[in-house]
């Protein structure tokens, strides 16, 4: 998704473990080539006999799926263990692989790292456990998002259908529209800014997340995998697109020059100098924690369009819960992970103010009628809901997603600081990736 | 104690005073307007962010995001965001501050412990291949620790060691800093005809060293401990890698992993906790520095003289 805050501490680090990485997939772990199936009579067996099982995640709601699983199955204890959030997390499990020692049984990827762990055939296809049997368990969205090639390496456990929110109370001071397209958004962005010179219409200094959401959304495939052949193409006519019209924002500096998720960004939320965020359905609960003071002057509004009249959504962020391949225990872990993503545990995290992945919570009147104090009583659900049936096919990252964004700022992050065009970024951005996926032994090609 | 003064002073007053002027100027400095204006920069360098970290541990989390940060918020809520990070997450923060004490105690302790002894023995005894002892000493004084610490990594992990306090305590062990630094010191402090009267009076080499030495090595180990304990207070990186469970977590990590809570979807932000954890996390610190000021002096001035 969007850290790029904390990735300067760990470049070092994430250098050498990409190498590790690569050494994992041409052997190592993932050395049996027919992989073991498992039947449901195994999986009741392993809850029978118990024992304890240790899960890697940083999704807060965890906790009241871990309770209630050690409450529906007394012989299981869960080791539920935040290793960090997201890169420190996917650098902690790729040590852990190398080491060949403390890997876990269960671990919270998020969508786009997903295809790193399992080309290398680090994650357990979970075709061999049953996961066909949930394909209209879930939104279309995040059940492509588990997918890599024909397999199946993680259940789907959050997702991100990206929608507007914007600061109600600044766009009815200086009387502007909610933007409902994307040229709306660019009129908006120039009239808070001309009103009030402190406001921008949101901010971004360049964000791989972001930025590939974006393109998702305008109709762009930049990238197609296929086994060990990955194209990476930034110049077709959906990036084009959003390359267009983010560069007017860009030009006419109209973002402010802030990163996401850093204490500068929850201030700016909180005061008013952000006005908007384009971001995923999982930012309510970071809203009511972090901008306290934003209670009652936000709203959701679906995501703008790039034509009006359209109905065209993308996903930014969600985590799936996948079975590392080193794990001995992965009925059990099979276990956990259809009770915390199929089961009775999604429900308690929706309880816990988490955004599901799954048909059946996302299409519940409970769930669509629930009122956020937070956005005035607005029901937003009903928003995120028809945002996650939106959100376009297609879509598939790189199977070195990982890296590649760890360098967007590098290549990409220039045009927000320099003379250089947002084009011209994305396609030393390609250049970039390409020449690490050489690296790396794919045949990537533009 | 005192040890270190008196060489300095029967060194003065050994050598022949050069010039009257000199030495007049020795005794009673003057002002420099320059210096004290400079030596002023360097004090708000340091004391600014301090100044910084009690004023916004007084603030809530609203206040932080609006209220000017070098001076206080309406709400005085210094007690709240004290009790709330104690109790913050089931007390997690004093499991930290014990996990972090448990580290320096061993850790700190340990290293001081083997400098001591290390240190007494390279200054005192000859033996062969001192001088490759020096080398590498002075090799792996050069070496910073987070360099080490992946290949560390790797080889507690083929240990089984990684994710027990082992891999904290183990590495922080080591000091060659302060091996190096009682080296010099005990080739300082201890003088030869010491040990040679006592080894004529028929006292071993244990009782020579515990009985003897120890108490006259006192200002160094000291400064040694001081050294090593800041070091292991603060080590972030090699804990970082080394520990899964949050249990065993020192301080620095805890309250990293706090602050990481506001970059996650659906992550509770506590921006007030970490500002004040970090308060309460030096708080023990500046107490030490307090308490030792007058060894850790003496410690430090007893290298120079050697210079």
């Amino acid at each position: 998704m969007i850290r790029q805050r904390r990735r300067s501490a760990f470049t070092a680090l994430a250098g050498v473990l990409a190498l590790v990485l690569a050494a994992c997939g041409s052997g190592g772990s993932g050395s049996g080539a027919q992989e073991q199936q498992f039947s449901d009579q195994d999986v009741q067996a392993a809850l029978d006999a118990g024992g304890t099982l240790t899960v890697w995640a940083w999704e807060p709601t965890l906790k009241q799926v871990v309770d209630g699983f050690q409450r529906k199955h007394p012989r299981v204890k869960v080791e539920l263990v935040n290793v960090g959030t997201g890169d420190d997390q996917y650098t902690a499990l790729q040590n852990a692989i190398a080491a060949g020692s403390g890997v876990p049984d269960v671990a919270q990827l998020e969508y786009y790292a997903l295809p790193q762990f399992a080309l290398a055939k680090s994650v357990t296809d979970l075709r061999t456990l049953g996961a066909d049997e949930y394909r209209d368990t879930f939104t279309p969205g995040p059940w492509a998002s588990v997918h890599a090639g024909e397999g199946v390496f993680a259940l789907p456990m959050d997702s991100g259908p990206m929608a507007l929110y914007y600061n109600q109370e600044i766009f009815q001071k200086h009387g502007i529209a909610v933007p409902t397209t994307w040229d709306e958004y660019v009129a908006a962005a120039r009239a808070l800014h001309a009103a009030d010179p402190a406001v921008y219409i949101t901010n971004d200094i360049g964000n791989a997340g972001m930025a590939t959401s974006m393109i998702w959304q305008a109709g762009g495939k930049p990238y197609g995998v296929d086994g060990t052949n990955v194209t990476i193409d930034f110049s077709d006519e959906g990036t084009q697109r959003y390359t267009a019209m983010w560069q007017q924002l860009i030009s006419e500096k109209l973002l402010a020059p802030v990163d996401s998720w850093t204490d500068q960004w929850y201030q700016g939320l909180a005061e008013g100098s952000v006005a908007t965020l384009v971001t995923g359905a999982w930012m309510p609960a970071n809203l009511q924690s972090g901008v306290a003071a934003g209670a009652g002057k936000w709203r959701v509004a679906p995501m703008p369009q790039w034509k009006a009249g359209e109905r065209a959504g993308a996903e930014n962020g969600g985590s799936g819960l996948s079975i590392p391949a080193a794990s001995e225990k992965k009925p059990l872990a099979h276990a956990f992970v259809e009770y915390a993503t199929t089961g009775e545990g999604v429900q308690l995290r929706v309880d816990g103010g988490a955004f599901p992945a799954t048909t059946e919570q996302l299409s519940s009147p409970e769930f669509l009628n629930a009122e956020f104090p937070y956005f005035g009583g607005q029901k937003a659900n009903e928003i995120f809901a028809e945002e996650a049936r939106n959100v376009l096919d297609g879509w598939t990252y790189l199977p070195f997603q990982v890296y590649a964004n760890s360098v967007f700022n590098d290549t990409a992050g220039k045009a927000y600081v320099s003379d250089t065009t947002l084009s011209d970024g994305l396609r030393a951005w390609q250049d970039s990736s390409i020449e690490y996926g050489e690296q790396q032994g794919f045949t990537v090609g533009p | 104690m005192s040890v270190p003064v008196r060489i300095r002073e029967s060194r003065r007053r050994v050598a022949p005073p050069r010039s009257t002027g000199r030495s007049t100027s020795a005794r009673r400095p003057r002002r420099s307007v320059l210096l004290t204006a400079l030596t002023g920069v360097v004090v708000l360098y340091s004391l600014v962010p301090l100044v910084w970290l009690v004023v916004n541990a007084t603030k809530t989390q609203q206040g932080l995001f609006d209220s000017f940060g070098l001076w206080f918020a309406d709400d005085f809520a210094l007690w709240d965001n004290v009790v709330r990070t104690l109790t913050y997450d089931d007390g997690i923060f004093l499991r930290w501050l014990g996990n972090t004490v448990l580290y320096v105690v061993l850790g700190a302790g340990g290293a001081t412990a083997l400098a001591a002894l290390g240190g007494y023995g390279l200054a005192k005894f000859d033996f062969p291949g001192k001088r490759a002892v020096f080398a590498v000493i002075i090799g792996a004084v050069a070496v910073p620790g987070t360099a080490l610490a992946v290949p560390t990594f790797l080889m507690f992990s083929g240990m089984g060691l990684t994710d027990t306090p082992w891999a904290v305590v183990v590495p922080s062990l080591i000091s060659p800093f302060g091996l190096y630094l009682m080296w010099t010191f005990a080739s300082e402090a201890i003088p030869d005809e010491l040990l040679e009267a006592a080894r004529l009076d028929g006292a071993g080499e244990f009782r020579i060293f515990f009985r003897i030495c120890l108490p006259l090595l006192a200002p160094g180990t000291v400064t040694v401990l001081l050294f090593t304990a800041v070091a292991t207070w603060n080590n972030y990186f090699l804990p970082l890698i080394m520990l899964r469970d949050r249990d065993w977590y020192p301080l620095t990590v805890g309250l990293d992993a706090w602050n990481s809570q506001a970059t996650t979807a659906g992550g509770e932000v506590v921006f007030d906790l970490v500002v004040t954890g970090s308060l309460l996390t030096i708080l023990p610190l500046i107490a030490a520095f307090l308490l030792l000021q007058r060894f850790w002096q003496s410690g430090l001035t007893a290298g120079g003289v050697k210079g």
